[in-house]
């Protein structure tokens, strides 16, 4: 590695340069998802889903005691939301629940969720839960003068009572237009059937289908005043992304975007595009960039922990090789680090970053490197960014490299690349979590204009390119930018040795 | 389809109610007058207030009040509402071919 007196000498003399600011390109679709930030509300009571993400941008759940409409097209994840509305109050919150279907058996039911690692049929027995299926087929039924739907309600209040819920699902409601014909009668029923919900307390979810012109065929909207939420499916470029909005809350400043939501084998994941505020908390310790060299550049101390930096550069300038060596470094000093290539297999970056004489293998031996590989095309963003965060909850690493960025851009269009990584950039940041990520900028492009036009999210950001000096082509390096620091402004040249990353100044090597 | 009055079966006859409500009188009287007009002697009604036994709703797939069931003859039929419109009734009970 490079001597540590040419370290002071750099970082001696950067103390006399004045930090330069790189020209930022302001992102105003950043700016604006910023500002709509849902406020937490400490109006109505909430009662909490513990489904991710949908919390957050409810500010604590739906509304307790309340009925909430939730609808959406078929197959849009309606009954998961509701199904999974039940489990978690009844295994979270301690808040037993009645599901109330009227399309699906008990059994089919149970069956659904199974794979999402919900076990109805375990919760049934603990009391827990209670499902009723309401058979409607009319068929089945000779209407021959007045009725009304008290049998139902009786079967409700059975339900509810056997377990002493306090949560409660109707889905789909809407199937009863399919088996009785008095429609009057129908929709003064439902107004009463909302009506006993409050009465009774319990916070209800009804799902509806999409209508043609209204959220819901038969205008449930019309009776559900509180809290009314919109579930999309649709597919572009292949990709198909579930979205989820909330139309409607009263009482509650709430996020009006469509947030990206999925459903895996755990559940259902709603992304906001950030839960939180800019108050991340912030620290003032540094943590080596593995480089000697550029440690010096940067204050002689490295980057800040918590901090996002970009290495960004044309092809073959060693941006890899500098997640390795922050990958390495961050590994040895007893951290975990979470390294995800999408060019990469582990192996073939093991196998690379050791002709360098960085060695990742034993620290994925040790499990204080985790390195994962795949093909963002394979999924969707969403599926992408929810792994991140899973894979980031479960390990809990000190810093995140993503090897490249650029591959999401290729899987999205440029927005939805932006929002996503505004997501990401900001969960590392509120979990202190130092992010590296590399950009492959194609030749004869703007090179200071990443595509993704993230720059404002990034607090350092090294630029490597190729430049052609005399009968070579030689590698340099310099920091575009490093937020909160005094830092280098000279171009280094970059070499890549056996022995890792080796930075120079430029007049070292006149002749 | 059986032509009326030409079997000899016992009719088994369950009537759903809600406590004493009107259509439930109303539906118990209906049927009555019913029963003696088409199946006299033959027939047993048996009245359950859901109200009293909220769990036979779930177990009997009860949704509308009153709701009658033919238990028997086979096959099983529902009728809901008072019964007040006869020849309906006559028709669900299949005591009258559908027009």
């Amino acid at each position: 590695m490079s001597g540590s007196g040419n370290a002071n000498a750099v970082s001696s003399g950067s103390r006399h340069a004045v930090p330069s600011m790189p020209p930022l390109t302001i992102d105003l679709a950043v700016v604006t998802m910023k500002m709509e930030r849902p406020a937490q509300a400490h109006s109505l009571p909430k009662a909490a889903t513990g489904i991710h993400g949908l919390d957050e941008i409810t500010g604590g759940g739906l509304p307790r005691g309340r009925p909430t409409l939730v609808c959406g097209g078929p197959g849009c994840g309606k009954t998961l939301l509701a199904t999974e509305f039940l489990v978690r109050g009844a295994t979270e919150f301690g808040e037993p629940g009645v599901f109330i279907s009227f399309e699906e058996t008990a059994d089919e039911l149970a069956q659904n969720v199974r794979s999402l690692g919900f076990d109805l049929e375990a919760l049934v027995a603990e009391k827990k839960l209670a499902i009723d299926h309401v058979r409607v087929e009319r068929a089945e039924i000779e209407e021959t003068g007045e009725y009304d739907l008290e049998a139902l309600f009786l079967r409700l209040g059975f339900a509810v009572d056997s377990v002493g819920a306090k949560r409660i699902v109707l889905d789909t409601i809407e199937s009863l237009f399919s088996g009785f014909t008095n429609e009057a009668l129908l929709r003064s029923e439902l107004r009463r059937l909302f009506r006993w919900l409050k009465d009774r307390g319990l916070s209800a979810v009804i799902t509806g289908e999409r209508g043609e012109r209204s959220y819901t065929r038969q205008g449930l909207e019309e009776y559900v005043s509180d809290c009314v939420i919109l579930l999309d499916h649709r597919v572009s470029e292949q990709v198909s992304t579930r979205r989820l909005r909330i139309v409607k809350y009263r009482g509650t400043t709430h996020g009006t975007n469509e947030y990206p939501f999925l459903i895996d084998e755990e559940g259902f994941s709603v992304l906001p595009l950030s839960g939180l505020k800019l108050d991340h908390s912030v620290t003032n310790e540094r943590v080596s960039t593995g480089v000697p060299g550029l440690d010096a550049m940067l204050d002689g101390k490295g980057y800040y922990r918590g901090s996002s930096i970009l290495v960004s550069g044309t092809a073959g300038t060693g941006k890899t090789s500098f997640a390795a060596h922050f990958a390495q470094e961050t590994a040895r000093r007893g951290e975990r680090c979470l390294y995800l290539a999408f060019e990469e297999s582990p192996a073939q970056l093991i196998r690379n970053m050791q002709s360098i004489g960085v060695d990742l293998a034993p620290y994925v031996k040790k499990r204080t490197l985790q390195l994962e590989s795949s093909r963002p095309t394979l999924h969707g963003l969403e599926m992408h960014l929810v792994q991140i965060h899973k894979t980031v909850a479960r390990f809990e690493p000190a810093a995140v490299i993503i090897d490249p960025i650029s591959n999401f851009i290729d899987t999205s269009t440029a927005i939805e690349a932006q929002a996503m990584l505004l997501r990401l950039i900001d969960f590392l940041k509120s979990r202190q979590i130092t992010a590296l990520f590399t950009h492959l900028t194609t030749g004869g492009r703007e090179t200071e204009a990443t595509d993704v036009g993230v720059s404002s999210l990034i607090d350092t950001w090294l630029l490597v390119r190729g430049i052609e000096t005399g009968a070579q082509r030689t590698r340099v390096l310099y920091v575009l930018k490093s937020r909160g620091m005094p830092h280098s402004n000279q171009i280094r040249e970059l070499d890549v040795t056996s022995r890792g990353i080796q930075l120079k100044p430029m007049k070292a090597r006149k002749k | 389809m059986n032509p009326p009055d030409a079997s000899p079966e016992k009719w088994n006859l369950r009537l759903y109610t809600a406590g004493q409500s009107p259509k439930s009188l109303a539906a118990l009287a209906n049927l009555k007058r019913v029963c003696d007009e088409h199946l006299a002697g033959r027939y047993s009604i048996e009245v359950v207030d859901l109200l009293k036994n909220p769990r036979l709703a779930k177990e009997d797939e009860i949704i509308a009040i009153p709701t009658l069931v033919r238990k028997l003859p086979e096959p099983l039929r529902r009728l809901v509402g008072d019964l007040s419109d006869t020849e309906r009734t006559l028709v669900g009970l299949q005591l009258r071919p559908r027009k």
